[in-house]
């Protein structure tokens, strides 16, 4: 089954062509089944390759080389494959939840007539981020990672007619390509340093004897430079505002983005890279800060955000900062638990929310709803079940994964869980604060949408029921150590991902961490309810407005990236370019002209003049020579 | 295979279309004619192909050679490389394009075409020689048609950019003849003899004392042709002047000429000198991908931005000659032929755009994928391809002369290569502002929304272009087999020449 493994992204690949090639003539709604239906198919060879990989019999990683990409000289990089546990957990979170999200789409964007085009780069995104998973070495990643880059830009920007959502769309494309610089320059130092982008070579070669001139630097640079690239794509600081602006796109394509694609790349490569990263615990610990401070800081700007779709977007922010302070602290594999529990109840969250907006007419702003819980029974249960799994409730995934970074950053710094848990603390509060202003107390819209409230068609509620199923049992994979001595997802993912040992909690430490933290979180969702019965929206002020203005970082970023850099490429422009080099050019042409000018006025014409010259000339030759013979 | 067919089949179109009765028979003549050059090129490259399976090892196949000036050892001496071959693809598919977007030039079009094929035979011409002077008579040919095609059929400032261009080339042809004769006359003699003879020169040992003085008249005078920085200047406005098929003719195998020479002449003819002078080849064309990249920021003008962004694009070609590692050097040739079609791609749905829009500013396009969703989607091809997307020949194309240039280690090398890489940020800045404010948006003016989409014509050039982006981007060892024995021979008179760089 593995050896088929190439089928996984060809069958989005041909989705994507037949869609992308007959947008024109492709009826909507067969546009949609074949969207769908070419998912479908990724994930039930993704499942195969799965249980074989789960298999005891299966040995090691197999690699399936497609072609010789690129060999020139002494470089030889294959298109090649790699399928081994790691891949293949994210090939289902990937096909899987990427597949509930098309059916959902089918429903959501019906009236859109763009709806083909829509399916079709939904299919490139899934078959972009299957190469970034699939890939053996980190060009084959490289290539995925572009694209998912080229497909937010497409999806975001999908009603293009919105001067805002191409905006968006572009800086997002942006900031993912200063990150991806970040990853281009890490591959090209590993492929000085180590000769190879594969990852087997380059991880065999490093737990090997080192070449001359490589130090423990070395390992940093690269692992730094990658950790930029993950920055960009998985949205932390710095790079981390694009995300936000990203919910612009059509809402499934945001459930897209921040749950099986294109977010959680970052936090695969760095599990991937594993091996470089233990090697390079000067590097983890940036991971860990820089993680840990997004989370808090996401969070904080979450809890005065007033689109649905903003909250939620902060929370994935939060959420990624989770995971990567899980991989910071060493424990990879919980990093990928969580990428799993997340893709779950954030998909569903995301994807409630477009129920919310599509019953709303399209309003997205929280002020103006409230009580939909009466219309929109299976969305709001849905959602309710989201909202608990992300603040960590316990029996519900978001526990069990959650509590798991809890604990492993417990063991490596207590003063990493605390802030951590104040983090989880903000997120319980921010998610209830959403979940009551939208589905309880009064309605506060227009007559209009009161009227037209109504539940989506099963299209939509049906993955809605599927992510809110997996957002409850989706944990129990990942049991706490107090509960059961058998981790099933770590010892699955342990064939490829190896954690830095940390020493073991005792039970009871364990037990008192995860009562504070729970406490904590409940104490946090009465909070919100108490704040948010009879809630009032003036206009903030302090603290609150920074919030609500999300720390003016977009505004600073204008200053001090945006403007200056557009500044100088006007003064390139204008003084480099036009005046100093077409100068110079202009000029030598104009100074030609004049010095023609000038050496004709010697040509007046007249003998006397001439021989006037001639004699002149002759006087100074011989002048000239009669000096040389001297000296 | 008889090479010189290459410089006749074109040679007799362009006498054929002289003979026309109507714009009509000109155009099919010329577009026969590009085709049948075309078939004979691929004809070519498969033979060449089947020679090389055969066991052919010989550095140059098909060669021919006859006495032209036996004076001065000047002959009529031709043969081909899978580089050679690589241009001559290049060539063949953009002259068939840009016959086709000249569809409808209805003024003078039999003297169009006859100076648009005449330029087509200096550069099939130029790329198939092997005797120095011969090339340079090439070179020559394939610069003079263009003064006329941009005074006359082009738009804007056109005498200016005309004249500014043709001069500028002029010089840079002019540095190179004197760098021709040096050479000639540093060459070893036989029978009291100098020679021409590239192969010939390739194998014998040039005085490195006139090497460092020949090199560099060489390197500029050919780096002109390819926007070498400071002397960029005639890009942006020789191309925005011209007519469309001009520009995709001059953007896309006329700056090539310059990289091909410098890359078949210079270094590889002066390999100690390319050597002790690469820093500062580095330098410039460092400047030039990055000032280029920075100077398209401000265009505001679809063919400025795309002028520019190629000062910045063929920085790479330099930067990877430059370099001196055979992954590099083999990566600049990616990039003349990605560029070439990539550019020539942008320069035609510039062309259909403006046809259609009669603006070519920025500002006042907008909303067009509604109106002409076809050209549109080969101009955002062309862009991505610009962006170095995968799945495109420039990302290929340049992540090969990045890994070729990591490859030489020094502090310099790498500094530099890292600011080469940090361009891929400003092209995405500026291609997405140039296709987001002119694709995406609402309609800016009403009169776009009846303007009608590509006729076949333009999609058969945009089709057969693109189709050479995808295949190179998808299939690069195609291309990388093509010319990895040559390039390996230049390594191997550059490392003969200098010890210590392999």
């Amino acid at each position: 089954m593995s050896q088929l493994v190439y089928l996984v992204p060809l069958f989005p690949l041909i989705g994507f062509l037949i869609n992308g090639i007959g947008w024109r003539r492709i009826p909507k709604s067969l546009g949609g089944v074949i969207g769908s239906l070419a998912v479908l198919a990724s994930f039930c060879v993704s499942l195969g390759i799965f249980f074989e990989v789960k298999d005891p019999s299966f040995h090691g990683p197999v690699i399936v080389q497609l072609f010789e990409f690129i060999h020139s000289g002494k470089l030889f990089i294959p298109f090649s494959f790699q399928v081994d546990s790691l891949s293949s957990l994210f090939l289902l979170i990937i096909t899987g939840v990427g597949f509930l999200i098309h059916v959902y789409s089918t429903a959501y964007m019906h009236d859109d007539e763009g709806m083909v085009k829509y399916f079709s780069f939904l299919n490139l995104f899934v078959f972009s981020m299957l190469l970034l998973v699939l890939g053996g070495n980190y060009l084959v990643m490289f290539i995925g990672w572009e694209g998912v880059g080229l497909c937010s830009y497409l999806l975001i920007g999908f009603w293009f007619k919105n001067r805002d959502y191409t905006n968006a769309a572009k800086k997002a494309f942006i900031m993912n390509r200063i990150g991806d610089l970040g990853f281009l320059v890490g591959m090209l130092l590993i492929l000085f340093n180590y000769g190879t982008l594969s990852y087997q070579d380059f991880f065999g070669k490093l737990q090997g004897a080192q070449p001359a001139g490589i130090s423990s630097d070395t390992y940093n640079w690269i692992a730094i430079c990658l950790f930029i690239g993950a920055t960009g794509k998985s949205a932390q600081i710095p790079l981390y505002t694009w995300l936000p602006d990203a919910m612009a796109g059509p809402t499934p394509v945001s459930a897209l983005i921040h749950a099986a694609t294109m977010v959680t790349a970052g936090i695969y490569m760095i599990a991937r890279s594993h091996v470089l990263y233990t090697l390079a615990p000067m590097t983890l610990h940036i991971v860990a800060i820089v993680g840990l401070a997004t989370a808090l800081f996401a969070a904080t700007i979450a809890i005065r955000q007033y689109d649905i779709k903003k909250v939620l977007a902060y929370s994935t922010v939060s959420q990624l900062g989770f995971m990567f302070l899980a991989l910071g602290v060493g424990a990879y594999t919980t990093a990928v638990f969580h990428v799993m529990t997340h893709a779950f109840f954030k998909a569903l969250l995301f994807l409630g929310s477009g129920s919310v907006i599509h019953a709303m007419g399209g309003e997205q702003d929280i002020r103006k709803m409230g009580g939909l819980g009466k219309k929109l029974r299976t969305t709001q249960i849905t959602f309710l079940i989201g909202c608990l799994a992300i603040s960590g409730i316990p029996g519900f995934s978001g526990f069990f994964s959650k509590d798991e970074i809890l604990a492993a950053a417990y063991a490596h710094d207590p003063v990493l869980y605390y802030l951590a848990a104040a983090a989880a603390m903000m997120t319980a509060f921010y998610m209830f604060r959403l979940y009551f202003l939208t589905f309880t107390g009064g309605f506060r819209g227009t007559e209009d949408q009161a009227h037209h409230l109504h539940e989506s068609p099963a299209a939509m509620t049906i993955p809605l029921i599927i992510l809110a199923i997996l957002s409850i049992i989706g944990g129990y994979v990942g049991l706490p150590a107090v509960i059961s001595e058998h981790h099933a997802l770590g010892s699955f993912l342990s064939s490829s991902v190896t954690n830095i040992s940390e020493h073991h909690l005792e039970a009871g430490t364990e037990w008192m961490l995860m009562g504070v933290s729970v406490t904590l979180s409940v104490l946090m969702i009465a909070v919100a309810y108490s704040v948010n019965k009879k809630p009032n929206f003036t206009p903030s002020t302090g603290l609150a407005k920074i919030l609500e203005n999300k720390w003016y970082v977009d505004e600073l970023y204008d200053a001090v990236f945006v403007r200056p850099i557009q500044n100088f490429s006007a003064f390139m422009e204008r003084f480099a370019e036009r005046k100093g080099i077409d100068g110079i050019v202009n000029g030598v042409g104009k100074s030609v002209r004049w010095g023609s000018d000038r050496i004709r006025l010697l040509q007046t014409g007249q003998v006397g003049f001439y021989i006037f010259v001639m004699v002149l000339g002759m006087i100074t030759l011989f002048a000239l020579g009669f000096f040389w013979v001297k000296l | 295979m008889n090479l010189s067919l290459l410089i006749l089949v074109p040679l007799l179109t362009a006498i054929a279309v002289l003979f026309c009765s109507n714009s009509t028979q000109v155009k099919w003549v010329s577009f026969i004619g590009s085709l049948g050059q075309l078939g004979l090129a691929t004809y070519t490259m498969f033979a060449y192909m089947g020679a090389r399976t055969g066991g052919n090892t010989s550095q140059m196949l098909f060669e021919s050679r006859y006495a032209w000036y036996p004076a001065l050892g000047i002959e009529y001496y031709v043969g081909i490389d899978g580089i050679s071959i690589a241009m001559l693809m290049l060539t063949a598919i953009v002259v068939v394009a840009g016959v086709l977007v000249s569809w409808n030039i209805k003024r003078l079009s039999k003297e169009f075409f006859f100076l648009l094929l005449l330029l087509s035979v200096g550069a099939y011409g130029f790329f198939i020689s092997l005797d120095l002077f011969t090339m340079f008579f090439f070179l020559e040919v394939a610069v003079i048609p263009k003064f006329l095609l941009i005074g006359i059929w082009g738009s804007g400032k056109k005498e200016y950019s005309a004249m500014k261009l043709a001069l500028m080339l002029m010089s840079g042809s002019a540095l190179v003849l004197i760098g021709l004769l040096c050479l000639y006359f540093n060459t070893t003699a036989i029978n009291g003899k100098h020679t021409f003879d590239l192969l010939q020169i390739a194998h014998q040992h040039i005085p490195i004392e006139a090497q460092r003085f020949i090199f560099p008249l060489m390197f500029v005078g050919f780096g002109v042709f390819t926007a070498l920085f400071p002397f960029h200047t005639w890009v942006p406005d020789g191309h925005s002047s011209a007519p469309t098929a001009a520009s995709m003719f001059l953007a896309g195998i006329s700056m090539k000429l310059g990289g091909y020479g410098c890359l078949r002449v210079a270094t590889y003819l002066m390999p100690e000198a390319a050597h002790e002078y690469s820093w500062i080849i580095i330098l410039l064309s460092t400047i030039a991908i990055i000032y280029g990249a920075f100077a398209t920021l401000m265009q505001t003008d679809l063919k400025y931005i795309n002028a520019y962004s190629s000062v910045s694009h063929c920085g790479f070609i330099l930067f990877g000659i430059g370099m001196l590692t055979q992954t590099a050097i083999t990566g600049a040739v990616m990039q003349m032929v990605s560029h070439g079609l990539m550019t020539a791609l942008f320069f035609g749905a510039i062309g259909m755009i403006y046809e259609r829009t009669h603006t070519r500013m920025v500002a006042q396009l907008g909303g067009l994928l509604k109106a002409i969703p076809f050209i549109i989607t080969v101009f955002v091809i062309a862009g991505l391809c610009s962006l170095g997307l995968p799945g495109f020949s420039g990302f290929v194309a340049e992540m090969t002369v990045f890994m070729g240039a990591w490859q030489r280690s020094g502090m310099f090398n790498h500094v530099a290569t890292v600011l080469a890489c940090a361009s891929i940020v400003v092209t995405a800045v500026y291609i997405l502002r140039a296709v987001g404010s002119s694709v995406m948006g609402p309609i800016k003016n009403q009169e776009f929304v009846t303007i009608p989409d590509a006729r076949w014509n333009e999609k058969l050039a945009s089709g057969l272009l693109i189709a050479g982006i995808v295949v190179i981007g998808i299939a690069p060892f195609l291309l990388n087999g093509l010319i990895l024995p040559d390039t390996h021979v230049i390594m191997d008179n550059i490392s003969r020449g200098v010890v210590g760089l392999k």
